[in-house]
């Protein structure tokens, strides 16, 4: 079973304008991601400088929120060019982002006790 | 939650996944820095190419209003650096192993312990490949008494679950008490 590999569109490196690393280096896999305000996308001032994949992006959340990874997988693009286009949109005010929930340092007894509790009725 | 799914190749980490989630398991792209083996140019910079590794994603809502996040991670060594990244913050890995080559999951298994993240080990049951005993397995896996061993079959949905069920029963045991 084999399945074919999807094409991207463009070179990871173009959409991301040559830049390795993003400002909010503190995006996760699992943060979620919000189109912070419809209206915004429609302003010329605020659509200047923002490429393709950037349109892409608000588009697939134009529905509802994503997490960055599946985001990603929509796309077609690395994980690591969705940080940086998000990334972008973050700045620009078109885009939200909130962690992960639970963060992982908040996983403790009473989350896991739940998990289990929930896990054995799926059995 | 996020918890990782990992093994060697062709284990039935994707089908694990596809049993068990949601939605369609998801195809992402990680891109990876790799320093070529060997292949040191002539003025001695070694070479450095990405690669992408192909990770799958699921998503399982659990009742009581929980979303396990599930990452399916190869687990071959030149991945470790991947790995690394994809599983901080994780709740705990679930290493897949297939009787016919146990050995295999080996590598993987250190890598897991080294980082200190809880793990389960789920045997895949292939229909063609010789069945054991778990007390068999655990001493060919050399496994820790506290490690959890669960026979499964990833194309099943309820014999899928019991390995994150062990999984998370370990997860309990080594948790401190929560403060009041
Ligand atoms: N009989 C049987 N076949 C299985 C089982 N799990 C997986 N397979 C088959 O084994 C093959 C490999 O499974 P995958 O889920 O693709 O394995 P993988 O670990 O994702 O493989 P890679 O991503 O290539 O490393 C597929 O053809 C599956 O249909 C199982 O529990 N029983
Ligand atoms: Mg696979």
């Amino acid at each position: 079973m084999s399945r074919a590999p999807r094409r991207r569109l463009v070179p990871a490196y173009l959409v991301t304008g040559g830049r390795q690393l993003t400002s909010r280096a503190d995006l996760d896999r699992l943060s979620v991601l919000t189109l912070a305000d419809a209206k915004l996308t429609e302003t010329p001032e605020a659509t200047a400088g923002i490429g393709p994949e950037h349109h892409r992006l608000c588009a697939l959340l134009a529905p509802g929120s994503l997490s960055l990874v599946e985001c990603a997988a929509h796309l077609g693009l690395p994980v690591s060019a969705t940080v940086v286009v998000a990334a972008d949109l973050i700045e620009s005010g078109h885009l939200q982002a909130r962690g992960p929930v639970p963060r992982a340092q908040e996983i403790d007894r009473s989350l896991v006790e739940r998990l289990l509790v929930g896990l054995r009725t799926l059995r | 939650m996020k918890l990782v799914v990992t093994g060697p190749f062709g284990v039935g980490k994707t089908t694990l996944i596809r049993t068990l989630s949601e939605i369609p398991p998801l195809h992402t792209e990680e891109a990876m820095t790799e320093t070529g083996a060997g292949h040191d140019d002539l003025a001695g910079v070694p070479d450095k190419t990405t690669t992408t590794v192909a990770v799958d994603f699921g998503r399982l809502t659990v009742p009581g209003e929980l979303v396990l996040y599930l990452f399916g991670t190869p687990g071959q060594e030149r991945f470790f650096p991947l790995w690394e990244d994809i599983a901080r913050g994780a709740l705990g890995a679930l290493v897949l192993a297939d009787t016919r080559r146990l050995g295999d999951s080996f590598p993987v298994m250190d890598m897991v312990e080294e980082q200190g993240l809880p793990y389960a080990v789920a045997v895949n049951r292939f229909p063609d490949a010789p069945t054991y005993g778990d007390e068999v397995l655990r001493k060919h896996l050399d496994l820790h008494p506290s490690t959890p061993l669960v026979q499964c079959d990833a194309r099943e949905r309820r014999s899928s679950v019991e390995p994150l069920i062990a999984l998370a029963e370990h997860v309990l045991t080594r948790l401190p008490e929560d403060r009041p």
